[in-house]
């Protein structure tokens, strides 16, 4: 745990280094594409500050000046799998996005999609020392937490404090100040393979950057995509990619459970090319121009030239009727949302006040999704797009980039994690320089 | 049948757009404010530098460099519009031109670049008659000097003959002869250059004995004497000498002073006007005074 706590430190260090520059880079490192943004930090708001949230959800400190995305190479199930390949596609994106914003980046938070995330809720308990509770009583707190053992070759990416309960009253969000002699949390711990963090920080680091911040894309995005009153009722965010569809649920404006369903817009491509014997490229063209989920009477009249391009052009002149092309699209999206809905079960959604399934993603722009969905997930289902941020190219609007627009939103206003609370005392190495300067700084 | 002509794949993806690791690398370089600057202002100006260098660097290449440009800038200078071709002199009387021409020794026709105006006018204004002068070459190449000669006002008679000066006490010219200027005052006496104003303000007020009037003279760098013919004087204070000298006028013409047998008559004393009388007028005195003191008797 030590050294993780020092790592996240280093890299909460370098955000504040990067703030402090002014211009930082979000890399959204996804199976079917890599987005880049870079941000400009103007400093904190100047009209009006901390009355509350500030105006356009806190976020007109910063703007994006500059975008790009290219496809993705090497990235299988939001992994890197072939780093040559994963690094030059992120050197191209933050290379175009550089050259649009005119401006070198040095700083990049980075956010991945797969790497298995798992869901822990740990809490811990603590007899607060003096009479009201302090910044020390919460780090002595969250360090208090019983951590499960999460097997070897795992990496903690989230540690969030979600509740904190003194002595009888639970549900807040800030003890701090508050007068109390039992202090306890529940904390909400996402680990994810160290494996893929490192091959992830390997290619970043091959292109001369410095990571100053690592998300989970379920997370980032249910940001983004679901509305302040859905974060603080509870809702999910599925976030349907191309390798992986990520889910998040959110509850009291803290993330409690995210999980990844390895399958995506990219398997549907497949069985298109597949059923309809056309290579992956036409297949990915004929599903964004004529894909869906609920056929009608209609699409049985509507041909698509499938062209087959088998070098014999005079007589291969294949057509598809759009019936046929959702007959291959709709099982692959039904077993997607099955396998999102038995995640949803097993992490027991149903138990939430509000259950509203927001879907976003790439792959949620299939027409008629909205409605499969809610057959199989549930009544409140909409479709979500990430929040208007300012700069943002009309281009990045859409729902495949709510990863990349919930990182920028990451970056801005990061939630408090374990990891910027003071370490306790006593958890320091014995006979550690540190450990003496604490104790002098807790006793004057 | 088989294509002769290749057929462009459409499906073939694109060449990989990715920029090499230099390309990236020379990007993030270029986009670094420092290094731009650098490159855009640093180097062309060290190398304009080191070319400049080694080039002078050789004894023949600033020997042309100079000579060159000392070529051009005589081609230039003496080019037939900026040539002075004559001098014009304004304002001054053949005599002082005369004079201001003796002073200027220029070689017309020269070039107004070596034409040094203010010292040429400095030269012109040292010369004693002159009490300003304007240079300036006007368009057809001409000097003109534009004199404004000192006005005599007074003669003054020091040690070594007459002097005509101006209102300032400026020494303008020599006088042969009173007789050549009888229309100008004349003083004496040191320091008169200096309260030239008050002694023709004493000339002015002059009036009715002007034509008696032979000079004033300053006495003791202090005080002004008035001498009149017959070797009369009027001795007048320190202050206000001008109102003295009106008081002793009126008395002169009220009672004829000045016409009786007085060598000198003293205002020095403001509250006591003092006459002094001359010898052959003192032994009459005496005798009149005798002769009444004899009938008192």
């Amino acid at each position: 745990m030590r050294q993780l706590y020092e790592t996240q430190r280093a890299m909460r260090n370098m955000r504040k280094a990067a703030m402090q520059r002014g211009v930082v880079a979000i890399l959204d490192v996804g199976t079917s594409k890599i987005a880049c943004l870079v941000l400009r930090f103007d400093g904190p708001e100047r009209l009006r500050d901390s009355d509350g949230i500030g105006s356009l959800a806190g976020q007109s400190q910063f703007r994006v000046i500059g975008a790009a995305t290219t496809r993705s190479r090497g990235v299988r199930f939001g992994e890197v799998d072939a780093m040559p390949e994963t690094e030059r596609a992120i050197r191209t994106a933050v290379h175009a996005a550089q050259k649009m914003a005119n401006v070198k980046v040095d700083h990049v938070i980075a956010c991945l999609s797969g790497a298995r995330p798992r869901s822990y809720g740990l809490n811990g308990e603590i007899d607060v020392q003096g009479a009201v509770v302090t910044d020390g009583d919460i780090g002595r707190v969250l360090a208090a937490c019983d951590v499960p053992d999460f097997g070897a070759g795992r990496e903690v990416l989230h540690a969030q404090p979600v509740n904190f309960a003194l002595d009888n009253r639970s549900g807040m969000a800030d003890p701090r100040g508050q007068i109390g002699h039992n202090l306890a949390t529940d904390m909400h711990l996402l680990t994810v393979d160290a494996a893929a963090i490192e091959n992830l920080l390997y290619c970043i680091k091959r292109c001369d950057l410095e990571l100053a911040g690592l998300a989970s894309s379920a997370y980032v995005s249910g940001i983004s995509s679901l509305v302040e009153d859905e974060q603080e009722l509870g809702a999910a965010c599925i976030d349907m990619g191309g390798g992986t569809t990520g889910l998040s649920v959110f509850m009291k404006k803290h993330m409690i459970y995210a999980d990844t369903v390895r399958l995506g817009g990219d398997n549907v491509t497949n069985d298109i090319s597949m059923g309809l014997q056309v290579p992956a490229a036409t297949a990915e063209r004929i599903k964004t121009f004529y894909g869906g989920v609920v056929a009608t009477g209609m699409d049985d009249r509507e041909m698509i030239e499938t062209g087959g391009d088998t070098g014999d052009w005079e007589r291969d002149r294949r057509t598809v009727s759009r019936a046929e092309l959702i007959g291959i699209m709709r099982p692959r999206v039904e077993e997607i949302l099955e396998e999102v809905r038995a995640r949803l079960d097993a992490a027991g959604f149903e138990h939430l006040p509000s259950q509203q399934i927001v879907l976003t993603g790439g792959a949620s722009q299939i027409p008629g999704l909205d409605g499969l969905a809610s057959r199989i997930l549930g009544h409140q289902v909409r479709l979500g797009r990430p929040l208007r941020v300012q700069g943002l190219p009309q281009a990045a609007t859409g729902a495949a980039f709510s990863a990349a627009v919930g990182l920028t939103l990451f970056a801005a206003h990061p939630q408090d994690e374990w990891w910027d609370f003071e370490i306790p005392a006593e958890k320091y190495p014995a006979r550690s320089f540190k450990r003496a300067v604490r104790w002098f700084k807790d006793n004057w | 049948m088989q294509p002769l002509i290749a057929r462009k794949d459409r499906t073939a993806t694109r060449r990989d757009p990715a920029p090499s690791r230099w390309g990236y690398r020379y990007q993030r370089m270029m986009l670094t404010p420092v290094f731009r600057f650098w490159i855009r202002f640093g180097v062309p100006v060290l190398l304009i530098a080191i070319i400049a260098g080694v080039w002078s660097s050789h004894e023949a290449n600033r020997k042309w460099l100079s000579e060159s440009y000392a070529a051009i800038v005589h081609s230039v200078q003496n080019r037939p519009e900026f040539m002075v071709a004559a001098m014009g002199i304004e304002g001054a009387d053949p005599d002082l031109s005369d004079q201001i021409r003796a002073v200027l020794p220029v070689n017309f026709p020269i070039s107004s670049f070596d034409l040094d105006l203010d010292a040429m006018r400095q030269t012109v204004e040292a010369v004693s008659a002159v009490e300003r002068a304007v240079l300036r070459v006007k368009p057809g190449g001409i000097l003109e000097v534009a004199v404004t000669p000192r006005t005599p006002v007074a003669i003054w008679r020091s040690d070594d003959g007459l002097k005509l000066i101006d209102v300032n006490g400026a020494f303008v010219g020599p006088l042969e002869t009173r007789a050549a200027r009888l229309d100008l005052p004349l003083i004496a006496g040191d320091g008169a250059k200096e309260n030239i104003a008050e002694a023709l303000a004493l000339y002015a007020v002059a009036g009715p004995i002007a034509s008696r009037v032979r000079g004033v003279v300053r006495m003791g760098e202090r005080r002004w004497d008035v001498v009149l013919d017959r070797d009369q004087r009027i001795l007048l204070p320190e202050e206000g000498a001008v109102q003295a000298f009106q008081r002793v006028i009126v008395m002169a013409q009220s009672q004829g002073l000045l016409e009786r047998d007085v060598a000198a008559v003293d205002v020095r004393n403001e509250a006591r006007a003092t006459v002094r009388l001359n010898e052959n007028a003192v032994e009459t005195m005496r005798q009149i005074n005798a002769s009444i003191a004899g009938t008192g008797k």
